[in-house]
């Protein structure tokens, strides 16, 4: 058995006196396509901060790549090849597009840091990843020009742009086509056979079970169920808590 | 007339390096607050530790105004980076707020050290030539030229910053921190770096001040005037760009000026007061930027 | 110099009365900055406004200050209203960075500050009261009564907005605004009118804290900068939003700047307060009741 890339090993945090997560245990293999679901609220954002570093954990820890992200700050845990993609996006809105795909370009890659790439190796760069989320076309416009679902794929392409071995995608969905569904899972899927593990939080039920190996299920801070996605979903636990209404 | 009393060389001298050294001050504060987002109310403090470390200088050894300059900006970097050290962590509003409280502290401390004159102020003798290169020039007019000389740097440096990969840093964490911080930007570090900076060329544009003047006190040091100014003129000029406290200072300085003669020295405050509020209100991105969104505007017809 | 057991005890009472005092001055603070999240740096620069109505008034008219400020309660509740508003329109809505609103309250600071020298002059101004001037004396206690009768009435002030916040629909109303302003808006309350009515009565404290502040000493309008950091420190000590914390915040500050000012000078008092605020923001910047 493979060591897990990631190990999420007995994860708590509280705020104040309300417990958001309750020793969640999570471990995930290279090359793994998870996908994390559960009722709002559950936790599932509160579970990716602390893995990325934004909040910190009350208790447990976190490891990725054989080590302890313990008391990383949050930009050190992305160089080492953590990328996420936040659910309520969060883009610079004083920059275009692509100067926005560029930070993670300049900042989240240590690689480049040693061979700095140059202005037209970068600008190409940028236009190749946002040509992945299909927004090439809008590379010079500010991000106030873009509408919700683009946004959020601009979310991603910023994750994607900074090179990742685990990207966590965070509801990148929500409010997505059928079509724009599926150009995002085959992009992801793309990633995927890149090498890229992949967590997927989602509500979109469809695209969850089409596209992951395996399935957590977080209910009200503890994780109620992990195992292949179909039989995951037939659980009665699993039913009760978040499919069944 | 009035007016024509003061239009000699002189006064032509004195004027224009007060407005050189608020371009120096508002392009030093736009570091940390126009690209970083991190608004700093105590430039006083970090313009009169030059001045003071200048104060000091005289009375322990006497240097040559470059190196005062130097002194002044390395004393002033380090006070810079102790503050941010302290304040940083913090959010924003309450970060402005430290910074208010460490320069009434460093005040404090300084209207109670007696070596540097205390409250009464401490004099420092200046030349009234000094030889150049050959050439014999009047003190004030040399003064005039370091002024102009660092103002040149500063805002050189400024737009070195801004087009580098450290400028876009910066703007990241002006924009959205949590994002930048996800995108392997390290914001503290950043954050560090710019309070650093902003305060040593603050140090630099105050180490000339004790010569220009002839006699420090600390109210004239740490006069809320250069908090006031060091965020008023960028904020009128537009915080974005290195132009933006360039022409801040120069407009919202010469009219100061004017009004300093014409009117009284208090209401010159007043200017910048409504002129901050006005344009904080009404034009947030400062007169460089509306003459921007002009350019665009006529681009695409 | 001798440091006496009458000279302490004469400290700390000054200290506990003059804490009484800045209570009254940080509960604007404590609405506008506790509550609404709004850091109105100007808030001194309105109580020196304040001061210097009471000022005028009392000596044209010869009224008690303290009366004259009641009397101007509803002026500054309405200014109040006003700039909130302007606020609102300006930074608030826009969601522009708070850069910009910091950047208004100080330019409203200054331009407050300087217009009142270009009206009144930088000479001290002080007023004239019956109790201003006589003291009475507890065994080795010397209780002045312009110290006392400010504290007296700052605290029943402070009582009274408590009792206003913790009793009536509006406070609680301005309160729940502070926590969860999406809970009113189901509730069919409009939120900015909330915050509105806030941060008037915010300013209106402004009014009377002035005429208290011009009978413990005489002001000038550069008075206003020393209270910047005073009203921030006991408003990050005492745990924003937290009535009860502010008042216990403002008597330890009341009481520290006395003692310093008595065993090392006056000339260290501001000090005090701006170094209590960092040690506070370094070290809890909840403050010692924060929620």
């Amino acid at each position: 058995m493979t060591a897990p890339l990631l190990h999420v090993n007995g994860v708590t945090k509280r705020f104040g006196g309300f417990t958001a997560l309750d020793r969640v245990e999570l471990a995930i293999t290279p090359g793994e396509r998870l996908g994390l679901i559960g009722p709002n609220g559950s936790g599932k954002s509160t579970l990716v901060n602390c893995i990325c570093g934004t909040l910190r954990n009350d208790g447990g820890n976190v490891r990725f790549a054989g080590e302890t992200l313990d008391g990383l700050a949050a930009h050190e845990r992305t160089r080492r090849g953590l990328a996420r993609s936040f659910q309520l996006p969060r883009p610079f809105h004083s920059m275009s597009l692509a100067e926005n795909v560029r930070i993670p370009l300049l900042y989240a890659v240590p690689s480049r840091e040693a061979k700095p790439l140059e202005r037209d190796e970068l600008q190409a760069r940028c236009i190749e990843v946002l040509n992945m989320v299909g927004l090439a076309h809008k590379s010079r416009r500010m991000t106030r020009d873009l509408t919700q679902v683009e946004m959020r794929k601009l979310e991603l392409a910023r994750a994607i742009a900074a090179e990742p071995k685990l990207l966590i995608a965070d509801e990148a969905m929500a409010g997505l086509s059928h079509s724009e569904v599926d150009e995002i899972l085959s992009l992801l899927f793309k990633l995927n056979e890149q090498g890229i593990t992949i967590i997927l939080i989602e509500h979109i039920m469809s695209a969850v079970m089409r596209f992951s190996t395996r399935l957590a299920v977080l209910v009200s801070g503890k994780k109620i169920a992990d195992g292949k996605s179909d039989e995951v979903v037939r659980e009665p636990e699993v039913v009760q808590a978040y499919l069944g209404q | 007339m009035a007016g024509a009393h003061y239009l000699n060389a002189d006064y032509f001298y004195y004027a224009s390096y007060i407005i050189l050294q608020y371009i120096v001050l508002a392009t030093a504060w736009n570091i940390l607050g126009g690209y970083c987002g991190y608004v700093n109310f105590g430039s006083a403090a970090f313009f009169a530790i030059g001045a003071y470390a200048t104060v000091f200088m005289s009375k322990t050894l006497p240097l040559p105004l470059p190196l005062l300059i130097l002194i002044g900006g390395a004393a002033s970097g380090i006070a810079g980076l102790a503050m941010g050290y302290l304040a940083l962590r913090l959010r924003g509003s309450f970060f402005a707020i430290a910074t208010l409280a460490l320069a009434v502290v460093l005040q404090t401390f300084v209207v109670n050290w007696d070596y540097v004159g205390g409250s009464r102020g401490a004099y420092v003798i200046r030349p009234d030539n000094l030889e150049v290169a050959g050439f014999q020039i009047n003190y004030i007019e040399y003064l005039f030229g370091i002024m102009m000389g660092l103002g040149l740097v500063s805002v050189i440096a400024a737009r070195a910053i801004e087009r580098s990969r450290f400028g876009y840093g910066l703007a990241t964490i002006r924009d959205d921190e949590l994002a930048a911080e996800a995108c392997g930007v390290p914001t503290l570090r950043l954050k560090l770096i710019a309070t650093t900076i902003s305060g040593a060329f603050m140090g630099m544009a105050g180490a000339p001040f004790p010569l220009y003047i002839g006699y420090l006190q600390p109210s004239s040091a740490f006069g809320l005037e250069y908090a006031l100014n060091s965020i008023a003129m960028p904020m009128v000029g537009g915080t974005t760009s290195w132009a933006g406290p360039l022409v801040g200072a120069l407009l919202l300085g010469s009219a100061q000026q004017y009004v300093t003669v014409t009117i009284s020295s208090a209401a010159n405050l007043l200017i910048s007061g409504i002129m901050l509020i006005a344009f904080v209100i009404i034009a947030p991105r400062g007169l460089v930027g509306i003459a921007e969104a002009l350019f665009r505007r006529r681009d695409r017809s | 110099m001798d440091i006496t057991y009458d000279l302490l005890i004469n400290a700390i009472v000054g200290g506990l009365l003059l804490g009484g005092f800045y209570a009254a001055v940080t509960a604007g603070v404590s609405i506008s900055f506790g509550m609404l999240d709004i850091v109105n740096i100007a808030h001194p620069a309105f109580i020196i406004l304040g001061s210097y109505i009471a000022f005028f008034v009392s000596s044209s008219i010869g009224i008690d200050p303290i009366i004259a400020s009641i009397v101007m309660l509803p002026v500054f509740y309405v200014l109040g209203l006003l700039i909130y508003q302007i606020y609102y329109l300006s930074f608030e809505r826009r969601g522009q960075e708070s850069l910009r609103g910091l950047a208004f309250f100080f330019g409203l600071l200054f331009i407050t500050e300087v217009a009142l020298i270009l009206s009144f002059g930088v000479d001290y101004r002080y007023v004239e009261a019956a109790y201003i001037g006589p003291s009475f004396h507890l065994g080795v206690v010397e209780v002045p009564l312009r110290m006392l009768v400010p504290c007296l009435v700052a605290l029943g002030v402070f009582a009274a907005i408590e009792l206003f916040i913790s009793r009536t629909f509006t406070g609680r109303a301005i309160l729940a605004v502070s926590q969860d302003p999406l809970a009113l808006k189901l509730l069919a309350i409009d939120p900015i009118r909330i915050k509105r009515i806030a941060f008037g009565i915010s300013i209106a404290t402004a009014a009377i804290a002035g005429a208290l502040l011009i009978i413990i000493q005489p002001v000038e309008p550069s008075v206003d900068r020393e209270y910047v950091g005073r009203v921030f420190a006991i408003c990050v000590l005492g745990g924003l939003g937290s009535m009860a914390g502010t008042l216990i915040a403002a008597m330890l500050l009341g009481v520290a700047e006395s003692l310093t000012s008595t065993l090392y000078g006056p000339s260290w008092s501001p000090a005090v307060s701006f170094g209590f605020l960092l040690i506070t923001l370094a070290v809890r910047p909840a403050g010692l009741l924060g929620r």
